[in-house]
């Protein structure tokens, strides 16, 4: 039976695989212009904007962003402590308030987890304004920290951690934990933990890439330049001091999608089989 | 049993004690700012800095101003319009690619490159990616303009920046971009979730590859696919990073987006907070509404995969007690 349409299952794979080729080129062929771009001056992009030979101005284009508003070294230090902080703040209770669904027997466990269900979809930029004069008033506009510690309570993150923990953590350890002496935190930090190391990954990965590519929040609280976080330096760039400059336009783009190409190309095994899993978002 | 049952309550203490510090941050970084967000909506609070405020005498003000508002009414038309151009071949896409990717008969090679170059767009930072297409639809030099006049489609440049008819088009386009790998990667995950058994069994009665995805795969995926539809209407409503950067909400408001109206209007301009709170909550209501259908949703799917669990557990210890002769209770 399969050899009668295998005839029809030829074409219809040339299609396709076709189609995917196409779809492949159109997510990497921005990129890639960005790549080219980045070492072509300003007057070889004004006479040919699309070209796949790299030219010779990577420096001359490093030189023209010297000095100005873009900043990508500040932006990616900014970044990375306020995306580094959240996600290990993230990991950690989000692992303990799973932990305390998972372990334990108490009243308000059902309740909570419901809780914790309901709240799980809703964003927090829609009450960025109250968050806003919240900090204001307590004087934490530029300022990390406004960023870093709401990390703490990431509905979906334990979420993920408790849709792990149910399949994966074995209850008779911590039983066996308790009969050798240990005291309860003591067993979550050195045997629950490590045990979670799989699931620990994949959300880290995930709420790292949010909390970097965060721009509303960021956009609020941070004010002063210094403060910038990437995304924040990124939208600089449509300034009109980079209204012509065309090449280091493209070069700052690509340090900002540089740091997560290597992450994502590096991780994707990972990450593609985080997002299969469903509802994992930072 | 008794002594089991002493100990899970002397343990129970640390359920709640290790929920404090999840409870706590809650409380203070997404209740109280959206208790506060919800009370500035009543309120007459404006002015950068200005964090003094009295409640309206008329406490509805700023929800009729807002209601009445043009920009705003036309914010929500924006959003819905943005959404449903990208969501729709999104959807569509996604569903075609699944069929082709999840198909026995095909057997496509090279799936796992195909979805790490797919899921490509989502990771990267969108104000990167608004920059980047800002500059490929570039005026007068732009590699988008450079490859329409090459092939002859248009005689000259076309000022994008500055055309309201495509604006909308151009930002639904990145959003379909970024969003289409995603949302069959998560199809994918929930085809291969149905119980292979059913597949097989349409392949005896010599189902063809349309009647199987239309008949049997469609139907076991509509949970999923209300899931990515809602999650997708909750982004969607809060769309931001790409029309904010890419044009601002312009040209002539073509991507004003409901949270790019809100946040011009509370941190930009006259700092209006009161009435950007009155917005906030109105976007928030719909919000609210779409979770309860997803936690509806969700809790069902959950109790009834507990419930599976539970029934598996109890066959299989009736079939030991069986076994041993009642010895193991």
């Amino acid at each position: 039976m399969r050899r009668k349409i295998s005839s029809g299952h030829v074409a219809f794979r040339i299609i396709a695989y076709t189609v995917c080729l196409l779809l492949a080129l159109l997510s990497i062929f921005p990129f890639v212009i960005m790549l080219i771009n980045m070492t072509r001056s300003t007057p070889e992009i004004q006479g040919a904007t699309l070209s796949l030979i790299p030219s010779t101005h990577f420096m001359d284009n490093i030189q023209i962003l010297d000095g100005k508003s873009f900043n990508a070294i500040i932006g990616f230090k900014n970044s990375f402590i306020i995306s580094a902080s959240a996600t290990l703040l993230t990991l950690y209770f989000s692992a303990l308030t799973a932990h305390a669904l998972i372990a334990y027997n108490w009243k308000m466990r059902k309740p909570f987890f419901t809780f914790i269900m309901a709240v799980m979809m809703i964003p927090a930029q829609i009450t960025g304004i109250g968050f806003f004069q919240f900090m204001y008033k307590i004087g934490m506009t530029n300022n990390f920290l406004p960023l870093i510690i709401p990390a703490m309570a990431a509905p979906a993150g334990v979420f993920f951690m408790r849709q792990f923990m149910l399949a994966s953590l074995p209850l008779d350890l911590l039983e066996a934990a308790r009969i050798d002496g240990a005291h309860e935190f003591y067993t979550f930090n050195r045997i629950v933990l490590p045990l979670m190391k799989p699931a620990l990954a994949t959300q880290g990965i995930f709420a790292f890439v949010t909390s970097w590519n965060a721009l509303f929040m960021p956009m609020v609280l941070l004010t002063s330049s210094a403060n910038y976080t990437m995304p924040l330096m990124v939208q600089l760039l449509r300034g009109d001091i980079y209204k012509t400059e065309y090449g280091a336009v493209y070069l700052a783009l690509t340090m900002t999608v540089l740091p997560l190409f290597i992450v994502y190309f590096s991780l994707s095994k990972y990450i593609i089989a985080g997002v299969a899993l469903g509802g994992v978002k930072g | 049993m008794k002594l089991r049952r002493r100990k899970s309550i002397s343990y129970a203490k640390y359920g709640y004690y290790f929920s404090i510090p999840f409870v706590v941050a809650f409380l203070f970084f997404a209740l109280y700012p959206t208790i506060y967000t919800a009370l500035l909506g009543f309120t007459n609070s404006k002015g950068i800095g200005n964090v003094n405020w009295q409640f309206l005498s008329d406490p509805f003000r700023n929800f009729n101003v807002i209601l009445n508002n043009r920009s705003f009414r036309l914010s929500v038309i924006n959003t819905l319009h943005i959404w449903i151009v990208n969501f729709i071949p999104q959807i569509l896409l996604a569903l075609l690619l699944t069929a082709w990717f999840t198909s026995p008969s095909i057997k496509l090679r090279g799936q796992g490159a195909f979805k790490v170059m797919f899921y490509l767009p989502n990771i990267i930072t969108a104000a990167s990616i608004a920059i980047l297409f800002y500059a490929l639809f570039g005026y007068p030099t732009g590699p988008v303009n450079y490859l329409l006049q090459k092939l002859g489609i248009v005689d000259a440049a076309v000022p994008f920046e500055n055309l309201t008819s495509s604006a909308r088009y151009i930002v639904a386009f990145i959003q379909f971009w970024m969003w289409y790998g995603y949302t069959m990667i998560i199809l994918i995950s929930g085809v291969l979730g149905i119980n292979p058994q059913i597949f097989e069994a349409a392949e005896i009665d010599g189902a063809t590859n349309a009647q199987t995805f239309f008949r049997i795969t469609l139907p076991n995926l509509r949970t999923i696919l209300l899931y990515v539809l809602v999650t997708s209407m909750i982004g969607g409503l809060n769309m931001f990073d790409i029309p904010k950067v890419m044009y601002n909400g312009g040209p002539d408001s073509a991507t004003l987006t409901a949270s790019v109206f809100i946040f011009n209007q509370a941190f930009a301009g006259s700092y209006l907070y009161a009435r950007a709170s009155a917005a906030s909550m109105l976007v928030f209501i719909v919000i609210v509404c779409l979770s309860l259908v997803m936690f509806i949703l969700m809790r069902d799917k959950d109790e009834h995969q507990q419930q599976k669990a539970q029934r598996a557990l109890r066959r299989t210890q009736r079939k030991l007690r069986k076994s041993s002769g009642g010895a193991v209770a």
